[in-house]
Parts: structure tokens; C-alpha cells; sequence
């Protein structure tokens, strides 16, 4: 007999925040006071200012206290939390709190319910059904499904995942050529953008949700192998993925007859190295590869003459992460979220200076207003928000009245600025832009992989020149000098980190000019 | 002054005599591993400093050897990469988060005084040989920073000067 089911989350956050240590004192606990339990430990639902949050399973549902801290759980016991009743830090059924009640959550729809890692909890909760579905159609099919879901790239391009699925697919070779000839899924899973970890809580939280995303990548068409490259600073994802990975196999749903079907589907982790670059994806196949990361140039596409000189679908985690729902529930369904070209649901990550961070999975269509103020409740430290940027390092700093902007790919790019990711860094008014914007080039100087001019020696020039400014040498001569540097890293480079870098800069001095001029207060030179 | 180049080159020792034992051993072991793997460099270099903490340079001949590389190759992928140490680190490496998340939250504040306190810069170790002090971009916990990372997998969030102070107190005591 298994006794009172509790959940503790083993997401990177939760940890940080003290997980561990309260696993510990529920088992130490329930064992002093001879209490039977069954101890989970499953994904965060994403709500960080309650982590660690715990869950207990009675007989009206799942209950939910947080935050809880280790010398909280001998009171949380003595109160009756086993069987959920009344405490100080008792906060009830997390799908009842405003946070969540609005969420549509499709591609986390079982992150911080199941055991991550249990795939018989996987299959219990609707997983491995759209792979099945997958197995049952031609190939044709599965690649017009995800077409017809209006699926985007998740990873920041945006670029419809079915296309690219149909490219591979018509691409000669694949598993049923004579002779056969491989074809790659690779994952790119180098969520390196500072304001994103809906990559990492997925990993962590459903990794299995990924594996079939990918195998029904490799089914549709016709690759054997697949590859996910993890960057190594999450380690705590790598191990959830490692046991995953291994389950599968023993399960079945990995391998050479993968769900009884005959076919084929091997599945390897790779780790990163600390470069940034590898989040773009040719970089991405050349560290695979085991060279220096660097970009290559397009055309051909990876599509065509990716992994190995070989036809490859690289997507990003949330793209493949999406496609198991899609299949299981068809293309309409999906469809029927989200507004204009931006179909389905977007995985939103507030952080930064908030109140309230964490995920938010809903339709596109939220203003960013609502998502500061309505979720994140606001600055953290009390003070008014004053910048915001969107979409990681190479996103553009928004101002105040730019926060009516819906959520969606087409109004982000109407203002300048991309969605990419779907992160949000909140600032207050203590944030100098003239030193965001020094370094973002910084960034971009650590980070470039030196294959283009304008990105390797001009992120550093950039650097300099906003240093003249600050110390108010020929303002005017080396803003216009910026304005100058910043047009050839945009036009003059083969990728997005040289191509983008100017974003944030630009944005910075467009919208808080105030923070470039003499007076700017942190600069000031008397 | 060609002649004696050449007299060099022809003096010089076998690339794994120069190699001390464990170092060879590690090297040999780390190979044997994964040579079979397709693109096996990467995961060579890992599991080396995974063993050893860092990737000594004077191992990339025999690497570059074994995998039928020249020493460029290697040495520009063993550079390229941020993670790849080319020296042993102290006994506990301190990762502070520098991106714009924990900046907004602080991170630029508390790198200034880990610096200030360990009487180091980033990439090296305080005189005890305790603490190597290292950046990282972005840890994946932006809801709750400033983000540090002690050893390999020990995350912390909201990690304030007073609570940094702390951490290194307990990892110089834990070493």
C-alpha cells in the first residue's frame, strides 16, 4: 500500500531556493511521526516566488503550500498537511490561483504534475499518444499536420516548423531509401538568453514530452537518429534528460522498434561548452560535429546539408515539445489558439526585476502591461518599472508606453523589437541604459565567434566609443560614430548575434535618450 | 638557425613520454570512451576536465594524434570554448551570473564585491588556491536572481553580498 502521495519539485529553481533540504525534512518528518508517504518529485509549476512549492494528494485534489522552507515542515505536519488541511502557507489547488486559472497550457500541460521521469506516469497522462497517432499515418501527413497547426519556431526565428519538416522530408536519403541514407533530428537545447528557462523547466519538468516531439520528428521524416545539444551550464536538466532517455529505451519508445512499430529512433545528448553562439543553429552542427562553433553560411540551408553534410530538422526544445499535442490532438486544435500568424500557445517567462516571475503558458494575444503588471505584480524592489527588454540579449529595451504592445511575432516586429524566445526582463528606475548598452556590445565581443569582421573587432570598438561618451568626449561626434558602428554589424553580418547586438543599443538611446546625454546622472562628469 | 630547428624537432621526445602517468592514463581512458561516437571531440574534452578539472595543454598532441586531428584543430576548439580550462581550477569554482536578468536584480553589485572580497578578477583563484572565480551567461533561474553556481551543479537564487559571503565561507570550510 503506498501511502499519502507528496510532490517537491527538483527544478533548478526550486532547488536554489532550498527543495532539497525540504524533501528531506518530509521524509524525516512523516518517518518520526510514522506517517506512510510517497514522496514525487516532479517539475515546477512555475510560480518562483512560492518555490519551493509542495503539493499533497488528498482525497479533494491536490493541494498546494509554499513557500515552505525545512523548518517549516514539522509545523506543516502538525497541522494536518498530509491530509491538506489549514496552515499559514496553505495556498490550495494551484489550477485555482489567478496565476494559472487563465493559462492555456498545452506544451506544459504535465510539468509539475507528473513524475518526470516515470514514463508510465508519461503515457498515464495523455503521453506517447500523438506519437502512436504518428506511427499510424504516412509521412506526408505528419508533416502536413504540423504545417496545418500553424506550429512557428519557438527558438526566436519563428519560421514555420512545418516547412521546414517538408524540406527534409523531400530531401533525398532517409531511412526507407535504398540505400538508406541518415537524415538528423537534432534539438537545440542552448537556451543561452539571459530572461529564458522555459527550455530548461521543460527538460527538467517533461523531458519525455521532447523525446516523442523528436521521434515523431525522426518518423515523419525519415531520420533514424536524433541529438539533443544541451549547454552544459544546466546540469540539472542533463541529468533529468540522461534518466529520460534511458527509460525510453527500456520502455521501448526509444530504439529499433520503437512502440512496436518496426521502426527505428536512436536518441544521444551532447553538451555544450560555454559559447553562446552554438544557440544559432549552424554554430549549433559544427560544435556537434566536434569543431569550433562557428556560423556557416546559408544557403545551403541545414534543411538540406545540415549534421554531417546530412538532411536535418533542427528545432529548438518548445517547437519539438509542441508537437507531441498537435498530433494527439490534431492541427486544429492548436490552430484555434493564439491570433493572425501567431498560432497555438507561447511559454512566457517572466524575470528580471518582478514581483512575480516565472511561466505563464497561454495563447498569443496577453499585452505586455498585463503580463508586468497583472502577473509579475509589479517591480520586486517597489520602484516603477522603467525598461523592458523582450526576447534575450539581442531583444530590443522597451519603454514605459510601448507596454500596450500585444504579444505576438508581427506587433513585436512592428515596434523594432522580436518576441524571440518569449522572455521578459523587467528593470526599475535605478537601470542605466548607457550601461545596458555598453553591454550588450560587451556581450556580443565575449560571445562573437569571430567569423565576421563587423561582429569580432566592431562589438569591441563599440565598447570603446560608448566608454568616450560616458566620459563625454565628442558626445555628439561618437553617438553618430555608434549610430555609424551599429548599421554595419546589422547589415554586415552572417547571423543574429552580430545582426541583432544593435538592437538593444539602438533601442537604448532611441527610447532613453535622457541616459546619453551630459546629464545623465551616473555619468555625469562633475 | 634552419638547422638547429630541425635538430629540435628531431630531439624531441614522443609526444606521450612528455605526458606525467595519470595525466596519460586519463587521457587514453577519456579516448577510448568516446572515439566511437561520431564528432568525438567535445565529449573528449568533457570527460577530461570532468577528470582532471582542466584539459592540460601539453595533452592535445596525443588527443590531436588519437583522433587523426592536427594540434591546430584541437587547439582551436579547446580555446574556443569558454567551459575548457587550460589550468587546474581552485578547490571550489564560483560562478556568478553577469546577464541581464541578475543584473536586474543586483548581479552587477554583487560581482563587484565577490571581486572586491575574493581579491581576484574573474578567471583566477584567491591565494588559498580555495575559490576560482568564474562568469557565467545566464543559469536559467531569471525569475530569482542574482544566480550563483557553486561547483558543478549547486545553484543558488537571490543571492545577495551577505549570502555570497556565506557561500564562500561554507565552500573554503566544505574544502
Amino acid at each position: 500500500m503506498s501511502g499519502v502521495k507528496v510532490f517537491v519539485p527538483r527544478d533548478a529553481v526550486a532547488l536554489a531556493l532550498g527543495a532539497e533540504r525540504v524533501a528531506q525534512a518530509i521524509v524525516e518528518t512523516a518517518r518520526l511521526r510514522g506517517i506512510d508517504i510517497e514522496l514525487v518529485r516532479n517539475g515546477s509549476r512555475g510560480l518562483f516566488w512560492l518555490e519551493p512549492l509542495i503539493e499533497v494528494a488528498t482525497a479533494a485534489g491536490r493541494i498546494a503550500y509554499g513557500p515552505v522552507a525545512a523548518a517549516d515542515v514539522p509545523g506543516l505536519f502538525a497541522a494536518g498537511f498530509p491530509d491538506g488541511d489549514a496552515h499559514a502557507l496553505r495556498l490550495g489547488a494551484v489550477e485555482a490561483m489567478d496565476w494559472f486559472a487563465h493559462q492555456q497550457r498545452l506544451c506544459f500541460a504535465r510539468v509539475g504534475i507528473t513524475d518526470p521521469l516515470s514514463v508510465a506516469d508519461y503515457v498515464a497522462h495523455g503521453g506517447y499518444r500523438g506519437l502512436q497517432n504518428a506511427l499510424a499515418m504516412g509521412a506526408g501527413d505528419i508533416v502536413a499536420a504540423v504545417t496545418d497547426s500553424g506550429l512557428r519556431g519557438r527558438g526566436g526565428a519563428a519560421f514555420p516548423t512545418g516547412i521546414k519538416w517538408r524540406t527534409v522530408l523531400d530531401a533525398p536519403g532517409g531511412a526507407s531509401a535504398v540505400p538508406a541514407a541518415p537524415k538528423y533530428i537534432v534539438c537545440n537545447a542552448d537556451e543561452g538568453d539571459s530572461g529564458t528557462f522555459s527550455d530548461r523547466m521543460l527538460m527538467e519538468g517533461d523531458p519525455l514530452c521532447l523525446i516523442e516531439g523528436m521521434t515523431i520528428a525522426g518518423v515523419a521524416v525519415g531520420a533514424t537518429q536524433g541529438y539533443i545539444y544541451l549547454r552544459c551550464e544546466y546540469p540539472h536538466a542533463r541529468r533529468a534528460l540522461d534518466a529520460a532517455i534511458a527509460n525510453a529505451y527500456a520502455a521501448g519508445w526509444l530504439g529499433a522498434d520503437i512502440g512496436g512499430s518496426g521502426k527505428r529512433f536512436d536518441l544521444e545528448l551532447r553538451l555544450g561548452a560555454g559559447a553562446y553562439i552554438c544557440g544559432e543553429e549552424t554554430s549549433l552542427l559544427d560544435s556537434i560535429e566536434g569543431r569550433r562553433g562557428q556560423v556557416r553560411f546559408k544557403p545551403p540551408l541545414p534543411a538540406i546539408k545540415g549534421l554531417f553534410g546530412k538532411p536535418t530538422v533542427i528545432n529548438n526544445v518548445i517547437s519539438f515539445a509542441s508537437v507531441p499535442v498537435i498530433l494527439d490532438q490534431g492541427a486544429q486544435f492548436y490552430r484555434d489558439f493564439g491570433v493572425g500568424r501567431s498560432r497555438g500557445t507561447l511559454p512566457i517567462q517572466l524575470g528580471g526585476n518582478l514581483k512575480r516571475t516565472g511561466l505563464i503558458e497561454m495563447a498569443f494575444g496577453v499585452t505586455l502591461r498585463e503580463l508586468l503588471y497583472d502577473y509579475g505584480g509589479g517591480s520586486h524592489s517597489g520602484r516603477p518599472i522603467r525598461a523592458v527588454q523582450v526576447g534575450g540579449p539581442l531583444g530590443a529595451y522597451l519603454p514605459e508606453r510601448l507596454f500596450d504592445t500585444v504579444v505576438d511575432y508581427e506587433a513585436f516586429a512592428a515596434i523594432g523589437a522580436m518576441l524571440g524566445h518569449g522572455g521578459i526582463v523587467a528593470f526599475d528606475d535605478t537601470v542605466d541604459m548607457l550601461e545596458q548598452a555598453r553591454y550588450a556590445l560587451e556581450f556580443c565581443a565575449v560571445e562573437s565567434c569571430g567569423k565576421c569582421t563587423p561582429c569580432r573587432i566592431g562589438s569591441t570598438r563599440g565598447v570603446e566609443v560608448v566608454d568616450r561618451i560616458r566620459a563625454d568626449v565628442d558626445r555628439e561626434k561618437n553617438l553618430a560614430l555608434l549610430d555609424d558602428l551599429c548599421n554595419t554589424l546589422r547589415h554586415g553580418s552572417l547571423c543574429a548575434l552580430g545582426g541583432l547586438t544593435p538592437d538593444p543599443v539602438i533601442s537604448a538611446i532611441k527610447h532613453f535618450p535622457e541616459d546619453f546625454a551630459r546629464s545623465a546622472p551616473s555619468h555625469r562628469l562633475d | 638557425m634552419h638547422e638547429e630547428t630541425c635538430n629540435d624537432f628531431a630531439r624531441r621526445p614522443k609526444l606521450e613520454s612528455v605526458l606525467p602517468d595519470p595525466v596519460r592514463t586519463a587521457v587514453m581512458q577519456t579516448i577510448a570512451r568516446n572515439r566511437d561516437r561520431a564528432g568525438a571531440l567535445l565529449p573528449i574534452l568533457h570527460d577530461l576536465q570532468d577528470a582532471l578539472g582542466y584539459v592540460p595543454p601539453e595533452s592535445l598532441a596525443l588527443i590531436a594524434s588519437e583522433l587523426n586531428l592536427t594540434r591546430a584543430e584541437v587547439h582551436g576548439v579547446v580555446t574556443f570554448y569558454h567551459h575548457f580550462r587550460n589550468a587546474p581550477p581552485g578547490r571550489r569554482v564560483v560562478r556568478i551570473c553577469r546577464a541581464e536578468a541578475c543584473q536586474a536584480l543586483g548581479a552587477r553589485a554583487l560581482e563587484a564585491h565577490a571581486k572586491h572580497t575574493l581579491g581576484i578578477d574573474f578567471h583566477e583563484t584567491t591565494v588559498d588556491g580555495a575559490i576560482t572565480l568564474e562568469p557565467v551567461y545566464c543559469l536559467g533561474n531569471c525569475g530569482c536572481g542574482p544566480s550563483v553556481l557553486i561547483g558543478d551543479d549547486d545553484l543558488r537564487a537571490r543571492v545577495t553580498p551577505a549570502v555570497f559571503d556565506e557561500l564562500v565561507a561554507a565552500a573554503r570550510a566544505a574544502t
